[in-house]
């Protein structure tokens, strides 16, 4: 086998870059929206948002412990924080503690440690741990507060956050309500029309993220610029974010043209929900999607369309977390399609002709 | 919307800091002091090693044939100065492992005598053959480093028709300046070589690429080429590994060259700048190739320069020459920092491939501290060759050495650009040289079983046939006998 002894060979110089900066540059992109959301939610989304990043980095520390090596490395590395803090985004924000913890369980453990740690799993862990949530404990995961910023009278108190967090909501309806996605399905089922149905909703708050929805996912204007940050600092290629973007955009946009009673909006489809979160920050995860820009594009594509018709026919209003698992699936297929050709070589892999002069 | 659809005529590669400033801007030094001592290998080029033709103790002049090529593809060697032969033994060679080949040390005398040199009044009346010969005698090989030797490429590119001879000047390696300092001082002899490889090959056009980082370089090479119509100087973008020959086909000509071939059976043919300078000084001079031009760079380097230094000069006296501190040199590389391959000493000679020679401090190095591979896939953006370096990579380490092949490891140029933009700090291309190398090895261990089992099969049947002939002697032995005695019965009766 490989002698790890000091590399003869090159390159004995490197890029400026190292797994623990690809995660920060990661962090640092989703911050404007995560504390924007913190910001709309108040005290208890923030207890949640720390015990959810807490609970990944324990579980991720005692899975390194089990395999009998020192922790403090891989930590550095700085994955579990990011797959903690991704998954708190998803987490509706006042959800009780145990969402957190047993949700970085899930990711950490079930998600990413099982499979042998970083870079080895199939799914993204996040969305796994999501997806195994939205199953287990519907209600929880499906109770949305309504925004109240911090520092403002109906937002709850740092003592009165505690209670939220760890005994729960005294009074649900008081101080919750749907997200728009979900308040269009219910709505939908009692036969009203869309320009009905979305009398009060405000496109212009839907894009700010001055809305219900999960903790960090509601502000399609930050989540957006951060994306598209991550894409200009080279960390995340387009491919993934315009597919899916385009896919869902013009998929919405034909059937909302032949039918704009039932067929949300194509800018509604992108303005909200997980959407931009999972275009920029879920479905690009390196470990969890192709390896060439060809086939990013397909599975980019593939995430759009899964997305658009569970949203559009599925039982749930908010699909993009079953999509991108779904879709992950597929990965290792469209990678043993989809392969670069080989200089001097055709796409099948044998060499090229001498072109006859 | 054509050229949307047109093939990239870039593909992958990095850009690296550069580090070339400090030395590009400084004249090549060419005060270098005889070494006392010439340490001469005799295998500097791709091919058979050179035959020693002197005596230990032989004295010998500058420019003496010392060993004879042999075989199609080897060049000769010539004394680099004149002295004394001391010894023809096995001497460390400037490769990673520094494993002993036939070396010839030759004591110089300071007196840097010449031998008579033979010189063409005008080489373009030669034949073209004659060009190639005297190129290959003046044991001229490619000087970007391939060291395959240039009389056999220039015989390759007449029998093949070449349309278009490629000089490659893109020195895309990081630190090296060698060749941009060689055609900003002495773009005249360049061209003026670029002209007679030309006639050798009977080509009509040569393209020079020059990266565009190196503008000075550009223009000495323009005004020098100017008067030639044949000649055409460009220039390239900067972008590691340009100077790949294949690479720098496809920018060029858009050919691309298919997996197996030579570039001359696509009608191109590409040689370095140096191997010009080092074909216009054979051919007008008589000179053969001796010395070159070394780049000495690195954080290591006091006195950073380009140097022209004898054939067979240890890198300690250059590296004294240079001013290199030892403490806080980390990492020697001959070569450029993305291909060349780390020396584990200095008392290794330098050879016609020798470029460059870094002494690097640890800021400079890639940090070596592994972690798992994140598959983010800038191995496979960057790759030239259209590889996935992470699936190879895998496969590799659990020694799936077949899956690693299937996967097109043959096709790895070893460039160094995945090693170089992996965060995970992984070293593919030691992997892939690693598994190249193991293939070969199992290869042949497989051919050799498979003779044996041969001969084994060979050496049985030779005993059962030997067995079953000596069966057949005896049974013929018996019925003799018989019949003797039956005849013997029969007298006796008679009687």
């Amino acid at each position: 086998m490989i002698t790890h002894m000091k590399p003869s060979s090159g390159a004995h110089v490197g890029a400026n870059t190292s797994v623990s900066r690809i995660m920060w540059q990661v962090m640092l992109a989703i911050s404007p929206a995560t504390a924007f959301g913190l910001l709309c939610f108040g005290w208890p989304a923030l207890n949640l948002f720390v015990i959810t990043v807490l609970s990944a980095v324990v579980f991720e520390a005692f899975c390194v412990r089990l395999k009998g090596r020192a922790a403090k490395p891989v930590i550095m590395d700085g994955s579990a924080v990011l797959t903690g803090w991704l998954l708190a985004m998803t987490l509706p924000p006042w959800a009780p503690w145990w969402i957190g913890v047993v949700g970085s369980g899930l990711a950490i453990i079930l998600g990413k440690q099982v499979y042998g740690g970083l870079g080895q799993n199939l799914f993204n862990p996040a969305m796994l741990a999501r997806v195994a949530l939205l199953i287990s404990f519907p209600i929880e995961m499906t109770t949305w507060a309504n925004v109240s910023p911090l520092f403002f009278s109906d937002s709850p108190g740092l003592i009165e956050s505690w209670h939220i967090t760890f005994s729960g909501l005294d009074n649900i309806d008081a101080s919750t309500g749907a997200t728009t996605l979900g308040f269009i399905k219910t709505e939908f089922s009692q036969n009203r029309v869309l320009t009905d149905i979305l009398k009060d909703t405000s496109g212009f708050l839907n894009f700010i993220g001055a809305t219900r929805g999960s903790l960090g996912e509601t502000s399609t204007l930050l989540l957006g610029l951060g994306g598209v940050w991550l894409i200009r600092q080279n960390v995340i290629q387009w491919q993934i974010p315009v597919s899916l973007l385009l896919t869902v955009a013009l998929l919405a946009g034909i059937f909302h043209g032949v039918d704009s009673e039932h067929y949300v909006s194509p800018l509604l489809h992108l303005n909200s929900g997980a959407l931009m979160c999972v275009a920029f920050f879920i479905a690009t995860d390196y470990v969890t999607s192709p390896n060439t820009p060809t086939g990013q594009l397909v599975f980019g594509a593939g995430c759009g369309l899964l997305i658009f018709v569970i949203r559009t026919w599925g039982a749930y209003p908010e699909g993009a977390g079953f999509a991108v698992l779904l879709m992950n699936s597929a990965t290792p297929l469209i990678d043993h399609y989809i392969k670069p050709r080989i200089y001097g070589r055709d796409r099948k892999g044998k060499p090229l002709e001498i072109p006859k002069s | 919307m054509l050229s949307f659809f047109s093939k990239p005529r870039i593909r992958g590669g990095v850009h690296a800091e550069e580090h070339k400033a400090e030395t590009a801007a400084l004249p090549i030094a060419d005060n270098f002091p005889l070494p006392k001592k010439l340490y001469i290998p005799l295998q500097q080029h791709v091919g058979k090693p050179a035959e020693p033709l002197i005596m230990v103790g032989e004295k010998v002049l500058k420019g003496q044939l010392l060993a004879y090529s042999q075989g199609l593809i080897s060049a000769p060697v010539h004394a680099p100065s004149s002295g004394v032969i001391l010894d023809v033994n096995d001497y460390p060679a400037p490769h990673p492992s520094a494993l002993p080949i036939r070396t010839i040390v030759l004591e110089t005398d300071g007196k840097d005598e010449w031998v008579e040199t033979p010189i063409a009044a005008d080489p373009f009346q030669l034949n073209p053959e004659e060009i190639s010969l005297r190129v290959g005698a003046a044991g001229i090989v490619g000087l970007g480093g391939a060291t395959f030797p240039t009389a056999v490429k220039l015989n390759m590119g007449r029998e093949n028709h070449i349309d278009t001879l490629i000089i490659n000047g893109s020195e895309c390696e990081p630190y090296l300046c060698c060749d941009d300092r060689l055609m900003q001082e002495r773009a005249g002899e360049i061209i003026d070589g670029v002209r007679l490889m030309l006639h050798g090959m009977e080509t009509e056009h040569a393209v020079v690429a020059i990266e565009d980082n190196k503008p000075e370089a550009y223009l000495a090479m323009q005004a020098a080429a100017e008067p030639y119509a044949t000649i055409k100087v460009i220039q390239i973008p900067t972008r590691y590994p340009m100077g790949w020959d294949r690479q720098l086909i496809r920018y060029v000509t858009g050919k691309e060259v298919p997996v197996g071939c030579r570039s001359s059976e696509i009608g191109v043919t590409i040689h370095n700048v140096g191997t010009a300078h080092a074909v216009h000084k054979a051919i007008r001079h008589g000179y053969p190739l001796l010395s070159r031009v070394v780049t000495v760079a690195g954080g290591a380097v006091k006195r950073p320069m380009n140097v022209e230094v004898p054939f067979g000069t240890l890198i300690s006296e250059l590296f004294d020459f240079c001013e290199v501190n030892r403490q806080e040199t980390a990492r020697i590389i001959m070569g450029g920092p993305m291909m060349g391959d780390s020396l584990p000493h200095t008392a290794l000679p330098t050879v016609k491939a020798t470029s460059g020679i870094l002494a690097l401090t640890q800021s400079e190095l890639k940090n070596t501290d592994e972690q798992p591979c994140i598959r983010c896939a800038s191995c496979v953006s960057v790759c030239p060759a259209g590889l996935r370096p992470l699936d190879m990579a895998n496969n590799i380490r659990i020694n799936q050495l077949d899956a690693a092949v299937d996967l097109g490891l043959k096709d790895c140029v070893s460039c160094g650009c995945c090693s170089y933009i992996c965060p995970s700090n992984i070293p593919l291309v030691q992997y892939f040289k690693y598994a190249s190398g193991e293939v070969v090895a199992r290869q042949q261990a497989q051919h050799k079983a498979e003779q044996t089992k041969k001969l084994i099969d060979a050496r049985n049947a030779r005993m059962e046939r030997i067995a079953q002939q000596q069966r057949e002697d005896e049974l013929a032995r018996i019925a003799a006998k018989a019949e003797r005695e039956r005849l013997k019965a029969e007298q006796e009766a008679l009687v």
